[in-house]
């Protein structure tokens, strides 16, 4: 049987689940055996999504024009998209800007123009910072997502409990402290 | 006194006449979600997530303010109830701007409770993310409107145990929030007593101590305890 073909993504978001799947410490052998990293940003160093992948946890919100572009090219390209800790499942810290008038340049007025303590000015650098999109989202506002792994990061356990039925097959059963609680 | 018999998911139960559907179904050792229940309060059923399927009514009814009846038949978890309570905590969560991760009350709150008890893994109504204040002009505790989930036990517990009725309700519909005096900074409020019953009743984080940071937050159950005490058996003891 071919392996898996597994990748993660990292959107708007601290790494923080990243560094929670890193965790998984000795599980990362036996992982390895099963998979072939095909894209992440901790596991590989391929710069362009892949085809025909197999399973992605999707790490962060979607917040500028590089998120989107990238997570539409994830679900075109993959047969199942784990949201992947709590800025891809309800969009979390990064979204707190949306309480700014729900606009890109709310935050950017506030945070360059308002709170400058001098030069104040807009940064503008075009095909070099991506655009922030007005409004920050959860990841499956934007494409369906298959399976949603909340967590602040979720821990080492949590993410192996989801992952490891995928190896074998089967489902993982999202359901109760040890596997939803948020935050 | 007279007796009600009537069926909770298949028990007979017998309770005195006037007893709320959530008394005779603890009493039947029937669990119903709740969230703005908080025993030794007034009941208002402003939660919705203890609504019940009563047999021969096409309505759902909060069991907290519906009085039992003779021959009642109730049911606490059909699928539709499992539905429309999951719906009812994402609709929660999508109201204001739950941010869990940097809240005072991860970990020790009711709201993520019953998220849990629901099965809500996501939320599938879009968030709201409303412009919301935080107060804290009071010297030992503040309030994060952010968090707040209107289920007003601040408000009664303030009014029915301290007797100081700082906090009510202001506005309406999307627009309802918590005040403190005539809608003043709490820290203004003479009749604030700062006995804290509002920090102890809240199930998020919304009213909270000041300093209480999310590493420092511990659970506290016997507060709860406290306050039924202190209503029921009038013995004020810590």
């Amino acid at each position: 049987m071919d392996k898996i073909r597994f990748a993660t993504v990292w959107l708007a978001g601290c790494s923080g689940c990243h560094m929670s799947f890193l965790d998984l410490d000795e599980f990362l052998i036996d992982l390895a055996e099963l998979v072939d990293v095909v894209y992440s940003p901790v596991g590989c160093d391929l710069k362009d999504y892949p085809e025909a992948v197999d399973v992605c946890l999707v790490e962060g919100a979607v917040a500028n024009e590089d998120n989107l572009e990238l997570i539409y090219q994830v679900r075109r390209n993959t047969k199942l998209l784990i949201s992947f800790g709590d800025c891809a499942v309800t969009a979390n810290v990064p979204a707190m800007r949306n309480m700014l008038r729900n606009s890109a340049e709310g935050v950017l007025k506030r945070g360059y123009l308002e709170l400058a303590d001098a030069n104040a000015q807009l940064p503008n650098a075009p095909g070099i910072v991506p655009e922030l999109i007005d409004r920050v989202t959860p990841v499956h506002e934007v494409v369906p997502v298959d399976i949603f792994m909340p967590g602040c990061p979720p821990s080492a356990d949590r993410i192996r409990a989801t992952i490891e039925p995928l190896l074998h097959g089967q489902q993982p059963e999202m359901a109760g402290r040890e596997m939803i609680k948020f935050g | 006194m007279s007796v009600r018999t009537l069926k909770i998911d298949d028990k007979d139960v017998a309770v005195e006449a006037g007893t709320s559907i959530m008394d005779a179904a603890k009493e039947a050792g029937v669990p119903i979600p709740k969230l703005c229940h908080l025993e030794g309060l007034t009941p208002v059923g402003a939660c919705r997530m203890c609504l019940v399927e009563i047999e021969g009514l096409n309505k759902l009814l909060p069991a907290c303010v519906t009085e039992v009846s003779e021959g009642m038949v109730i049911h606490t978890q059909t699928p539709k109830l499992q539905e429309y309570r999951r719906m009812n905590v994402e609709l929660i969560f999508a109201e204001g701007n739950h941010v869990c991760s940097i809240c005072v009350a991860n970990g020790n709150c009711e709201l993520q409770d019953v998220a849990i008890e629901v099965g809500m893994d996501h939320s599938r109504f879009p968030y709201r993310f409303p412009d919301r204040g935080v107060d804290l002009s009071h010297p030992l505790f503040g309030i994060d409107h952010n968090r707040c989930i209107l289920c007003t036990r601040c408000v009664r517990v303030c009014d029915e145990v301290e007797g100081a009725h700082v906090w009510d309700v202001a506005q309406r519909g999307a627009a309802c929030y918590i005040v403190s005096g005539l809608n003043q900074p709490w820290g203004e409020v003479d009749a604030c007593t700062s006995c804290g019953k509002c920090v102890d009743a809240c199930p998020t984080g919304a009213i909270f101590k000041q300093g209480s940071t999310t590493g420092e937050k511990q659970a506290d159950a016997d507060t709860l305890e406290f306050l039924y005490t202190a209503r029921e058996k009038h013995q004020w003891t810590r």
